[in-house]
């Protein structure tokens, strides 16, 4: 008796296999399209070889030193900007978050709470920024805004995530001895979400530093903006040095904060 | 727990003198380090155009609406290059993230002492660096366009996916591994069946979230000159054609609406 040879495959990701041959045409489909109307000026690329060598050769030997002033500005008001931003950001976005929590609030708080929010999430950092820019004027008070509106929209929705997801037990406890609203939110609520809310704001530092380098691109000061000037002057060892270390404090800031987050927890 | 004794009462208090005056010192450290830091950031801020901004926002405001709608048509080019410019860039990021994750997870790299800190060398490094910056980089490298902004969301999804993956890799069962190791399965074989199937739903998961982040960070690198719609937003901005910037906003606000639940449909479907 021969027994068919059957070999095992595994289980496709989609079952059907009508669909699943459609899903698999239409990529290949889309990637053809597209990338046929990414216009690609290989000249160009080829005159940009030289550049390219440059830089790499900048981060090889990067010069911390001609434009060492304008650098050590530049860092200086990126890391006063985040430091500043984050802080007026975590005072504004506590009510904020607490106000976005369903199970805290009414529902009409709850709304306009949630609308904020998501104003300030769906704006990228750098739209701000240019609107801003053009309201208060160039520099580092533009950048601090900017931070601090991107700071309310993450720490408010996650924080209110938070607090949405807490034991509800102490609540009942305290409410049962006759404790008021803001009695139950300073004993029951604000102690079960305090760490993670020291951990989010130590992880908002690090993004903020990181996005007051980019918002210096557009005009609001900080390092984005002697990394703007390197560029278009093309020292591109100045801009090496630039980006080696923003590497570096971003690497030293994720650092510091992963272990105040382990021991806040 | 702390408690004051006066006499025969007890009173109960929440923390003990002692935590009482280390909180006390940890609020006045921040209020010093608010202060230092918020003269050192506002002593170039020139005041009165900041005073002045209510007045600025009402002037533009009143130039941004109402919206100029006949500009859309001039918009639908650059919304495809936007969104070709997050989908490429993302696909490229997973074609070269997901080797150098497997380089990255300690239990999967070849090597604990020489190719895993490369690997997340590769991935601090693209991760520290923000799209924009990037696309700066790339823009003078390669010359203004399209494809300039698809490296540079490439480039910095590359970290990103590296680390969760790696992540993900990291947290998975050994079980499987073992029993498929114990059938005499090479290395490839173990990474294929025994490893990639554990973090598939994790993979698909990050790959659309980054596609949604990308579908975000491409709306703005128009602005160094990556192509896109940032494109328009710029040369709109800078021939202050206010009511053209509120459509161009607008457009970008529901282009980031849709692919969020697209993202997180996707997202619920796979975890």
């Amino acid at each position: 008796m021969t027994a068919a040879v059957r070999r095992w495959s595994p289980p496709p990701m989609i079952a059907n296999p009508a669909l699943r041959w459609a899903v698999y045409g239409g990529v290949v489909l889309y990637v053809v399209v597209s990338f046929g109307s990414v216009e690609v000026n290989w000249t160009r690329i080829a005159q940009g070889a030289e550049r390219a060598l440059r830089l790499l050769s900048g981060f090889l030997k990067p010069d911390f030193v001609s434009r060492g002033e304008d650098i050590w500005i530049g860092i200086q008001e990126s890391l006063t900007m985040a430091i500043t931003a984050t802080m007026v950001g975590i005072v504004i976005s506590i009510p904020f978050g607490i106000g976005a929590a369903r199970n805290v609030v009414p529902m009409p708080i709850y709304i306009f709470c949630r609308s904020v929010i998501a104003v300030s999430r769906s704006l990228h950092e750098v739209v701000v920024a240019i609107l801003l820019v053009a309201l208060v004027g160039f520099g580092t008070f533009a950048g601090f805004l900017t931070l601090a509106f991107a700071t309310i929209g993450f720490l408010s929705k996650l924080l209110a995530e938070d607090i949405e997801d807490i034991d509800h037990a102490p609540l009942e406890a305290l409410r049962a001895t006759g404790a008021g609203w803001w009695q139950v939110l300073v004993y029951a609520v604000l102690p079960q979400v305090a760490p993670r809310l020291i951990g989010l704001s130590m992880y908002r530092l690090d993004i903020n530093f990181r996005e007051s380098a980019v918002v210096g691109i557009v005009g609001a000061g900080g390092i984005g903006a002697t990394l703007n000037t390197a560029l278009s002057r093309y020292e591109y060892d100045s801009a090496a040095a630039v980006l080696v270390i923003i590497i570096v404090i971003v690497f030293g800031c994720e650092y510091v904060s992963g272990i105040i987050r382990q021991r806040a927890r | 727990m702390p408690v004051i004794t006066s006499g025969a009462t007890k009173i109960w208090r929440r923390r003990t003198t002692k935590a009482e005056w280390a909180r006390s010192g940890a609020w006045f450290a921040a209020v010093l380090v608010f202060v230092f830091t918020w003269q050192a950031m506002t002593q170039d801020t020139i005041w009165s155009f900041v005073w002045d901004a209510p007045t600025q926002a009402a002037d533009i405001g009143g130039r941004m609406l109402p919206p100029k709608w006949s500009y859309i048509h001039e918009l639908w080019r650059p919304l495809w290059d936007t969104l070709n410019m997050a989908t490429l860039g993302t696909a490229m990021a997973i074609v070269l993230a997901l080797p150098l994750a497997f380089l990255a997870a300690r239990n999967t790299t070849p090597s604990v002492a020489f190719v895993r800190p490369l690997a997340l060398l590769v991935i601090v490094a693209s991760r520290s660096v923000n799209a924009i910056i990037w696309a700066l980089l790339l823009v003078t490298l390669v010359g203004p366009g399209v494809f300039a902004g698809l490296l540079a969301i490439g480039l910095r999804s590359i970290g990103f996916l590296g680390k969760l993956i790696y992540e993900a890799i990291e947290e998975i069962s050994d079980e499987p591994i073992e029993a498929i190791r114990a059938t005499g399965a090479s290395r490839m074989q173990v990474l294929v069946w025994g490893v990639w199937p554990q973090i598939t739903p994790a993979f698909a998961g990050v790959s659309v979230f980054r596609w949604d982040i990308n579908i975000r960070e491409a709306t703005v690198l128009g602005l160094v000159g990556a192509g896109g719609i940032g494109m328009n937003l710029e040369s709109s901005m800078s021939t202050l054609a206010w009511n053209q910037v509120t459509l161009i906003l607008l457009v970008i606000l529901g282009t980031v609406v849709v692919s969020e639940y697209v993202s997180a449909r996707v997202r619920q479907a796979v975890s």
